[in-house]
């Protein structure tokens, strides 16, 4: 299994990797400030990505819940062959609640052997997180999931 | 050997009742009933599940009232177990008056109590267990749910030590767990070592390397049906209880963990395949739709008491209520792995009716005897039906607010909106034992602390998104945080930030400033170095100072949209 850990580190890129090339755009996590929303990072798919997104192909392993706001665990995988004619080229991660909503993108090639990926990030509230997955056919698919992050203390 | 003590004097009944509710119809006619009534079944199949959860370590018979209300949201609005009162008696086919209406709702209960008496106690429960082991030797599983180690004075005292002495007598089969966790790692793996049975939690793993840290699964043999009986742990246990205490370990209800399972249990030829859950009832009947080949579930959690099963696919969930009260005996006949046919009956544990297994009240004396000077202490009596239930508020919480605003000078309290905690009736003497069955955790201190105003609606909203999200996987169960000094309406309907609106102080009648600052008191905060004396000695001293307790009518909460 193919796994990545995040470094909050500024921007870094890591790029050449065998198994797949890692862009961070993970700056500003834990800068003070105003927080991105659903049309930040609607407007950041845009920039990134040629198309409309389509609902499908992209499974998201993330929690309901957050155990804990300051790592949060977020993988995901793409269906795909992954082969020379029909693979994911990118997926990007945004967070609506990140103060810039573009938190990672990730580059694959065939070689990869599949699209799949797991990084934590941290989380000051309750946010949507989208992934969104650009395929070599042009065809660009997007999944979405809810991570609360709660106060807690009164189940039971 | 089976009583002939007749306890029961009924009330006229006349209701017809469904083959799969409580099946009192003859012992109505006769105005009574026995234990040879409560054990009475129709055995099919090759596989007898006995199913309890959320005992809450209550070893000796108590009164339990089912709750007034008890909301469902989106989907689930109005399918059990979100019925309560006369809308379950009426749901069920069961008659006003009787012994089953006794046990499944709040109707007419302190009367009815008095009628019927206690409901529990291990000793009852071990009679009944071994009844039916007797007359199915090598057809039954005993399958525990959770929520059994902790809810007591010498549960807490002993680490939950008493509780396992119970488990292992009982001849538990396997378990899964919740409160248990809030003994700490440590102690949680040196229990388990003690248990001579497996403790299940398929949803545990360690946050370093991602590996499970209990076993997942168990097969068995029963009637020549191989089982594989699956545990799944309170999803949200390091978020709900404090996360100091279980640091290196996630949770989570992570279905594709499940489906994984259900596709390992399937490899292993397994005929049959049972998850002994504490997801909660709502969580449980989403992930039935979700993962397909799941026979059984053995819901949690939730408390929840439900007199037949609830069908989601092919898969049958049980739900089997809490503190004893209830023992679930479900009978399966299997074919080519499919279950064909069933019968289910989910057995009132009537305190006055079962003769004491000998041997588990002896276990039980043995327990209780060294503490027994303290937690027989009178702290004083009630004039009110003390009891916990409830989506917003209950009397005993009422009494804990009361106690935390007096006792630590507070203008606003906030208690936490736990399920478990024994009923007493009007009249009876408060224990210190009965304190504990409120108050028994291991994170109990009481703060005194400011919080504006702006906080407390966050809390509010936050609690309300944990048991009114129309999604289940969001919910947490439990019930609403408790609050003393303050009234609000809560519309149940609204998303979170707009549910909760009108917050007014009691004590000066003004709304509630967004602003300004208040003094709250409160308890059981999973942040840890909390301090504060323990809320069992702050609410026992509030008590015995006020000698007779009294609840006036509480009108605090005012609900829309239900």
């Amino acid at each position: 299994m193919t796994e990545t850990q995040l470094t909050l580190s500024r921007r870094q890129a890591l790029k050449g990797v065998s198994a797949f090339a890692l862009t961070l755009v993970a700056a500003g996590l834990l800068a003070p400030g105003a927080h991105a929303d659903a049309a930040a990072v609607d407007a950041a798919i845009k920039k990134l990505v040629k198309g409309t997104p389509e609902d499908g192909k992209i499974k998201l392993d993330l929690p309901q819940i957050a155990e804990n706001g300051n790592t949060v665990p977020v993988a995901f995988e793409v269906d795909s062959p992954m082969s020379k004619d029909d693979y994911v080229k990118t997926v990007h991660l945004f967070a609506e609640g990140n103060p810039s909503p573009e938190v990672a993108s990730f580059h694959f090639t065939p070689q990869s052997g599949m699209a799949r990926a797991s990084t934590r990030m941290r989380m000051a509230g309750t946010q949507n997180v989208v992934v969104v997955a650009e395929m070599s056919n042009g065809k660009v698919y997007m999944a979405k999931q809810q991570v609360k992050v709660t106060i807690g203390g009164c189940g039971g | 050997m089976l009583s002939r003590r007749e306890f029961f004097h009924l009330a006229a009944a006349t209701a017809a009742l469904p083959a799969t509710a409580l099946n009192f119809r003859s012992a109505m006619a006769k105005q009574k009933v026995m234990q040879q009534d409560l054990l009475q079944f129709d055995s099919l199949g090759q596989v007898t599940l006995l199913h309890f959860t959320d005992m809450h370590a209550q070893l000796v018979p108590i009164y339990f009232r089912e709750p007034t209300v008890n909301l469902g949201v989106g989907e689930v609005r109005g399918l059990p177990p979100h019925i309560t009162g006369k809308d379950f008696l009426h749901k069920y086919g069961i008659g006003p008056g009787t012994p089953e209406a006794y046990a499944l709702t709040d109707q007419d209960f302190t009367s009815m109590a008095k009628s019927y008496g206690k409901v529990g106690g291990v000793d009852r429960m071990a009679t009944l267990v071994k009844a039916i082991r007797a007359e199915r030797p090598d057809n039954t599983l005993l399958l525990d749910g959770g929520d059994t180690w902790q809810g007591s004075y010498t549960s807490l005292k002993t680490g939950g030590a008493d509780m396992v002495d119970v488990q292992n007598a009982l001849g538990i089969d396997a378990m899964t767990a919740h409160w248990e966790f809030t003994y700490g790692v440590d102690r949680v793996k040196e229990l388990q070592d003690s248990l001579n049975f497996p403790f299940l939690a398929s949803n545990v793993r360690d946050t370093e390397w991602q590996e499970d840290v209990f076993e997942a699964i168990k097969y068995f043999d029963k009637g020549g049906v191989k089982i594989a009986v699956i545990g799944q742990a309170f999803p949200y246990t390091p978020i709900a209880n404090p996360r100091y205490l279980m640091p290196n370990w996630s949770f989570g209800i992570n279905e594709d963990n499940m489906k994984k399972r259900v596709a390992d249990a399937q490899a292993a030829g397994a005929d049959l395949i049972v998850l002994l859950s504490h997801n909660g009832f709502d969580v449980d009947r989403k992930l039935a739709a979700r993962v397909p080949g799941i026979d059984v579930i053995l819901t949690g959690h939730t408390h929840d008491a439900l007199p037949a099963p609830v069908k989601v696919g092919n898969t049958l969930l049980i739900a089997s209520g809490s503190h004893g009260k209830f023992l679930s005996r479900l009978d399966l006949k299997v074919e080519g792995k499919k279950v064909t046919d069933y019968n289910f009956r989910l057995i009132p544990v009537f305190s006055d009716v079962i003769e004491p297994d000998k041997d588990m009240a002896a276990l039980v004396q043995k327990v209780r005897e060294p503490h027994m000077a303290e937690i027989s202490r009178e702290l004083g009596h009630t004039e009110d039906l003390l009891y916990r239930r409830g989506n917003f508020n209950g009397t005993f919480d009422d009494v804990i607010c009361q106690a935390l605003l007096a006792e630590r000078d507070a203008e606003i309290a906030l208690s936490p909106g736990f399920r478990w905690g024994a009923s007493l009736l009007p009249g009876q003497a408060i224990t210190v034992d009965d304190v504990h069955h409120h108050t028994a955790i291991t994170y109990p201190n009481v703060y005194r602390t400011e919080m504006t105003g702006e906080f407390l609606k966050t809390i509010l909203e936050d609690v309300a998104d944990n048991l009114f999200n129309t999604d289940p996987y969001y919910q947490q169960g439990g019930d609403m945080v408790r609050v003393g000094g303050m009234s609000y309406t809560i519309d149940i309907n609204k998303k979170i930030g707009s549910r909760i609106s009108n917050m007014t102080s009691l004590k000066t009648g003004a709304a509630i400033d967004p602003s300004k600052k208040y003094v709250v008191a409160g308890w059981a905060s999973v942040n840890e170095g909390t301090e504060g004396p323990p809320a069992y000695d702050l609410v026992s001293g509030y008590i015995q100072n006020q000698k007779v307790v009294k609840v006036p009518d509480n009108q605090t909460v005012k609900v829309v949209g239900a």
